[in-house]
């Protein structure tokens, strides 16, 4: 369930922790906490120092 | 078959790099740990010893290059090593090492205030590119066309921008033909190569440039390894401008995305990765063993 705004939300098969997903719901992104039970918490926004 | 080689895989987020990684290292038949630096803890004085290798893959690079000192105070290979990552973390340390190493680069001025900055600007000519010393995928590029918009964006960077925005790196525009090229490095090979292109003057996939594989030249692959030796060498991406017939080296990358460019160029390019990690490791115990 999205933290967010409640909506389900399904996991598609190879998924694992820590991947992100976006939310059908809202479209929020949701970094996967738990797979087997499916949990999430709110992605953490860019950061500056974030990439390559 | 094992070869008892035990790779720490330092993550935040699993993207899809990691997961390709992850499946090629144990491919090549390494024992993986996936290692979220968000829940690590280093105890300064009690070395962790259950990996002989660290891939280190955060998308922080405050906190890869952190955990990366400490590893290498340690003596745990990493891939790349401390001061690889420290030099390309910052564009100006990156810029530094390319010119003191004859590679050819965009002009580039330092400056230290707003004035100075838009003085700058204007010794170059105007267009001039203005880029973040620490950045990626990006952000905070700006093209000025012109002094007022200089002495406007100097402004603001000056005042909003805090410490690290205060110093000003003022780039020579290249006019390139709508494309840039990324070359791959791994070791001492380029492995592949892409244009990115866009529409746009900015052309970081992560801003929706498109891929195309770019076929490798010697002037190419020459340029390439000069750029990627300057900064010490390892698993690393080579951005390049075509200015006319020449080719500059715009920066160099060493946690380097890939997503885009394996179905173009069809390089297993987190193949040519998981060995070079693996041959790190075995380096490092031969070197133990003399």
């Amino acid at each position: 369930m999205c933290p967010e705004c409640g909506a389900p939300v399904a996991l598609h098969a190879g998924v694992e922790r820590h991947e992100v997903v976006s939310c059908p719901g809202c479209n929020t992104e949701l970094e996967v906490m738990s797979v087997d039970p499916p949990s999430f918490y709110l992605a953490a926004l860019e950061e500056v120092d974030w990439g390559e | 078959v094992s070869s008892n080689i035990r790779v720490g895989l330092l993550h935040s987020r699993m993207r899809v790099e990691e997961k390709l990684l992850r499946d090629a290292l144990v491919a090549e038949g390494l024992e993986v740990e996936l290692v979220d630096d968000r829940e690590l803890t280093l105890t300064l004085g009690e070395p962790v010893r259950r990996w002989d290798v660290v891939l280190e893959r955060s998308v922080s690079q405050t906190r890869g290059l952190a955990v990366l000192r400490v590893l290498e105070s340690w003596g745990i290979p990493t891939v790349n090593p401390a001061p690889v990552v420290a030099a390309c973390a910052s564009k100006l340390e990156t810029s530094a090492l390319l010119e003191a190493a004859g590679v050819p680069t965009p002009t580039t001025i330092i400056a230290f205030s707003p004035e100075a900055a838009v003085n700058a600007a204007a010794e170059l000519g105007f267009p001039v590119v203005v880029k973040p010393v620490a950045g990626s995928w990006g952000r905070l590029l700006a093209r000025l066309n012109d002094r007022d918009a200089a002495e406007g964006l100097f402004e603001h960077k000056g005042t909003l921008g805090g410490p690290e925005h205060s110093v000003f790196y003022v780039q020579r525009h290249i006019d390139k033909p709508g494309r840039d090229i990324r070359a791959f490095v791994v070791g001492d090979e380029v492995i592949c190569a892409i244009y990115r292109e866009s529409d746009h003057w900015v052309t970081n996939t992560a801003r929706g440039a498109r891929t195309r594989n770019c076929p490798i030249d010697g002037t190419l692959r020459e340029m390439t390894l000069r750029a990627a030796a300057a900064v010490g060498g390892g698993v690393l991406a080579v951005d390049l401008l075509e200015d006319g017939d020449a080719l500059l080296v715009s920066e160099v990358n060493a946690t380097m995305e890939f997503r885009n460019s394996i179905d173009v160029t069809g390089v297993d390019i987190p193949g040519h990765v998981a060995r070079h990690v693996r041959d790190v490791a075995r380096g490092a115990r031969v070197a133990v063993a003399v």
